[in-house]
């Protein structure tokens, strides 16, 4: 049985989605999208440079919107307003396509979430026909008023953006997963595959993440381990993890022993 | 006249449309969006949108990023 998710109607294999920033090329960037098999990709939306390296390719000719979801991102807005304008703009620009990544910053040192502008943001996205993924802290009451405006993912930090400190704080990802009726991508914070996996045995449905493959030494080979990483993780929630225990438990039988 | 284009003072021609500054750019058939005084501009309508002097214009596209 092959196990899909869904995100607004759409249902996806992988549950790994990448960014693609930080990449040293356009080359680069493709190869590592393959490679991960992502088939969801964000990008930024920003000021065309006329003029200048008009032979360099465009994102979506790299990554046409035919081949891969597009998810135009709100990243270094700092206000509702800014987050909201994005928004439209990526609207116009892909043509009527209104999946979004929500992400209104609060501070440049942590680049944590400001809450109470990406509420704000949320609500007017969601009014204006918008299918919000959004980007938030690890609180599970924010989580869920996100969920309750109208988010169709809500996508908790791990640790700080491009900060590779892992899951911080699982419990509360698992309190944010138990009151969820919306796919939970653990977007941010995550370092290496391990750290992927982690976020997958606690049961979220997926994965979003950037610089731990962009700036992987090998980032091609960052992008393979972090598919593996997602798939061993989701595999190892379904087939639940046996339990702990203090003290030792022979796995050899203790009968039929001739000494 | 003079209108911003992506914050930067720029000459056009009295009633220039947004089809033919674009044109004038190079941009025409790239994947863009324009804003004409915050305000989103469709493409279909790039024809008819006539410039006045000190419009502020932003011409965005979609570039790598988280």
């Amino acid at each position: 049985m092959s196990d899909t998710f869904t995100i607004d109607g759409k249902t996806y294999q992988s549950r790994l989605l990448v960014g693609t920033g930080k990449y040293r090329d356009m080359a680069e960037t493709e190869q590592a999208v393959a490679v991960s098999g992502a088939e969801i990709v964000t990008v930024a939306v920003r000021r065309s440079n006329m003029g200048q390296n008009p032979d360099e390719p465009n994102i979506l000719e790299t990554l046409p919107p035919e081949k891969y979801t597009i998810l135009p991102n709100t990243a270094g807005c700092y206000t509702a307003d800014d987050a909201v304008r994005t928004c439209r703009l990526a609207r116009e620009l892909l043509d009527g396509h209104d999946l979004v990544k929500l992400e209104v910053l609060g501070d440049q040192k942590t680049l944590f979430p400001d809450v109470v502008q990406t509420l704000q943001a949320a609500e007017t996205l969601v009014k204006d026909g918008f299918k919000v993924m959004v980007y938030t802290s690890d609180d599970p009451l924010v989580a869920k008023q996100l969920e309750e405006i109208g988010c169709v993912a809500v996508m908790p930090l791990a640790a700080p953006i491009g900060s590779g400190l892992g899951i911080r704080n699982p419990y509360n990802i698992r309190m944010i997963l138990e009151n969820a009726q919306v796919p939970i991508i653990v977007d941010a914070g995550v370092g290496t595959a391990s750290d992927a996996a982690i976020a997958m045995e606690l049961g979220c449905d997926g994965v979003l993440m950037n610089t731990a493959i962009a700036e992987a030494k090998n980032p091609i080979l960052m992008a393979s381990a972090m598919k593996k990483g997602i798939e061993a993780g989701r595999e190892a929630y379904q087939a639940g993890r046996m339990p702990k225990r203090l003290y030792a438990s022979a796995s050899s039988p203790i009968d039929g022993t001739f000494f | 006249m003079q209108i911003k284009i992506n914050g930067d003072t720029e000459e056009v021609s009295d009633g220039c449309s947004i089809y033919q500054l674009i044109q004038q750019l190079d941009l025409t058939g790239k994947r863009i969006a324009i804003e004409l005084n915050c305000e989103i501009v469709p493409r279909s309508q790039f024809p008819e949108t006539i410039l006045n002097a000190d419009d502020r214009i932003e011409i965005v596209q979609a570039i790598g990023g988280g």
